[in-house]
């Protein structure tokens, strides 16, 4: 049974993801307990794999039993199995926090949306555990056509738009990255990972593995957001369904993140992306200006959720300049933020989606009185907040740490000045925030006006997964040495000092 | 000159999916109308399946069907005989991916359609403006 958990990671959610959709026809109600289940399957796999890694290392899988140059190999290390766990379990905790507004915001449409959404997880486990270049393509597309489609169950003035904004310059990313492949097919003949980065050794020099090179990172940075390219994500996050953006927002950008990593360490080698083409200084400085222009464009926000996906664009900043700096330290703080930021990020967008559930809007004006009338989901908020601002005991402050240290070890200090001031920044942003939701009396105008004092928050389930998430952001903190130790620095490669 | 010209006609397939591509790159970046954006969407993923099905190609070889029966031929099969299927097949995957990105974005322009009663970006801009 355990040696099928990379492929069951994968199949048990997409076959889920048919099952809904035709439930959705007979029994609207069992949609959203097949969605938990094959969801909790995933993280169980997942899990499983992670503890098959530690143990026993690098895992793979041949699909239908043929071998890797030919069939498509899925191959687990330490690195997408952190991923993987992640993943599945943001999907997983914010599935549950999604139930109650969904029944209310769109009920009709449930199955549609459970049916998206556990397709959605599914594209983005796949793009994580692949080795397949190919498939990689294929899984992104997957992902991200169900994200086209989640992202427009919102309001309708505006979500589409959004949303066909996203779909033209999602496909534009999506074909830069097929053409990359192309040339690496010319080239090497081969679209299995290992098996490209066994060829490429001789023909570092060729024009087409340059053009190769280009065309993945330029397709992989517009699916991330990276700052001059990131101009789809506010409009497409701000407007989409809450319990869409808290699952959108928080993995997408992170396992695109990933695959720039994966690309970076086991398709073109540390030695070409480092050594031979000597990019990492104008990737680091392209980071700093993606993490000064994220904070200052959320500063100019008066929208609690379009400043949070400013923030996201700042935090891809972090991970793509710590990836680049080119030695351990930066390149654990990034990998080690990929988690962190998933944490982070779906913790303050469960918190938004819980005001929005009482309140409607969530506008500066809306969120005043907020303390006194949900305290307990303010609570996960400052959490989330201290978090982003890089508050010791939460896990933000360890891969802001390693971000740090790695730069002052490269002698990048542009990028340790960039990150020290987006943690000002932030501190900017989040007090004014809860400054005001504390300070500021109480609007009258809440839905139904309530009396003073009285305490009014959204449903158990979905208070806990918030407060689940804002616990996890301490605990990952706490143990945040080990997961270093144990799961990232095995995973760097050789030769980077 | 000759060389320019040896450069240009020898390596056709790829001068043609380039211009192909900047033609679909021009259509998303300076039509004004949302389903002209939509059909210069549609060319620049075409532009590029046409890329790796010319990259399959070799000169004076067929189909890969193979005829002798494995073990009964005469002599080893030829590579340079068969042009390369790969290319191709992966296509068919691509052309899946295309299609439905072309639907879903339709079904995104019908809802707009809906909202705003037109599918002209700067008068759907202007109405947002107007909020």
């Amino acid at each position: 049974m355990s040696q099928h958990y990379p492929v069951l990671l994968v199949t048990v959610p997409l076959l889920s993801a048919f099952i809904i959709s035709g439930l959705s026809w007979v029994k609207k109600s069992l949609c959203f307990p097949v969605a938990l289940v094959a969801l909790g399957t995933s993280v169980f796999c997942a899990i499983g794999l992670l503890f098959k890694v530690l143990d026993v290392g690098v895992v793979e899988y041949h699909m239908g039993g043929w071998m890797p140059p030919w069939g498509i190999a899925y191959r687990i290390d330490l690195l997408n199995a952190l991923v993987l766990v992640a993943v599945s379990s943001v999907a997983l905790v914010n599935l549950v926090a999604a139930h109650k507004s969904v029944q209310r915001d769109f009920p009709e449409k449930k199955g549609i949306f459970y049916a998206l959404y556990v397709l959605f997880a599914m594209g983005l486990m796949g793009i994580t555990v692949t080795g397949d270049v190919f498939n990689l393509y294929v899984l992104l597309e997957i992902a991200s056509l169900t994200a086209y489609a989640l992202i427009a169950l919102g309001k309708p003035d505006r979500a589409p738009l959004a949303s066909l904004n996203y779909v033209f310059i999602g496909t534009v990313g999506a074909c830069f990255y097929l053409l990359g492949i192309g040339y690496l097919y010319i080239m090497t003949g081969s679209l299995n990972m290992a098996d490209i980065a066994s060829l490429l050794p001789p023909i570092y020099h060729s024009k087409a593995v340059l053009v190769a090179f280009i065309f993945c990172m330029v397709g992989v940075c517009i699916k991330m957001a990276f700052f001059p390219l990131h101009t789809w994500l506010p409009n497409a996050y701000t407007y989409a369904p809450n319990p869409a953006s808290s699952v959108i927002a928080p993995l997408m950008t992170k396992v695109m993140v990933y695959v720039m990593i994966r690309l970076v360490f086991s398709v073109f080698l540390p030695d070409f992306s480092f050594h031979v083409l000597h990019i990492g200084p104008a990737l680091v400085w392209l980071a700093c200006l993606a993490i000064i222009m994220g904070s200052l464009l959320a500063l100019t926000q008066r929208n609690l959720k379009k400043m949070l996906t400013y923030i996201i664009v700042s935090e891809i900043g972090y991970m793509v300049g710590g990836l680049w700096l080119g030695n351990r330290l930066g390149m654990s703080g990034a990998i080690l933020h990929i988690l962190n930021d998933a944490i982070m990020t779906l913790c303050l967008f469960l918190a938004v989606g819980n005001i929005a559930y009482k309140v409607k809007q969530v506008g500066f004006e809306d969120l005043k009185g907020l303390f006194r009338k949900m305290p307990v989901t303010m609570a996960g908020f400052v959490a989330g907040a201290l978090s982003v601002i890089g508050v010791p005991p939460t896990c933000g402050f360890f891969s802001k740490w390693y971000l740090i240290s790695g730069a002052i070890q490269a002698g990048q200090y542009g990028f340790m000045a960039a990150l020290l001031f987006s943690s000002l920044i932030n501190i900017v942003l989040f007090f004014r925030v809860i400054e005001i939701a504390y300070f500021e009396p109480m609007n009258p105008l809440h839905g139904v006006a309530p009396k003073r004092g009285i305490i009014e928050e959204v449903p158990l389930s979905m208070l806990i997964p918030l407060l689940l998430v804002a616990v996890s952001l301490i605990v990952v903190g706490i143990y945040s040495g080990t997961i270093v130790n144990h799961i990232i620095v095995p995973v760097l490669p050789k030769g980077i000092g | 000159m000759e060389a320019l010209i040896h450069h240009v006609v020898g390596k056709y397939n790829y001068w043609l999916y380039i211009i192909l591509m900047m033609i679909g790159l021009y259509a998303m970046i300076a039509k004004n109308n949302l389903i002209k954006k939509l059909v210069g969407m549609n060319i620049f993923q075409t532009a590029i399946i046409l890329f790796y099905v010319s990259i399959g190609c070799k000169k004076g070889a067929t189909i890969p069907i193979i005829e002798e029966h494995a073990g009964m031929g005469e002599h080893a099969i030829r590579v340079a005989d068969y042009i390369n299927p790969l290319p191709h097949v992966l296509m068919l995957t691509a052309i899946v991916v295309s299609v439905s990105t072309f639907g879903v974005a339709l079904a995104l322009a019908v809802k707009i359609y809906q909202q705003y009663k037109t599918l002209e970006e700067d008068e759907i801009l202007m109405r947002l403006r107007e909020k």
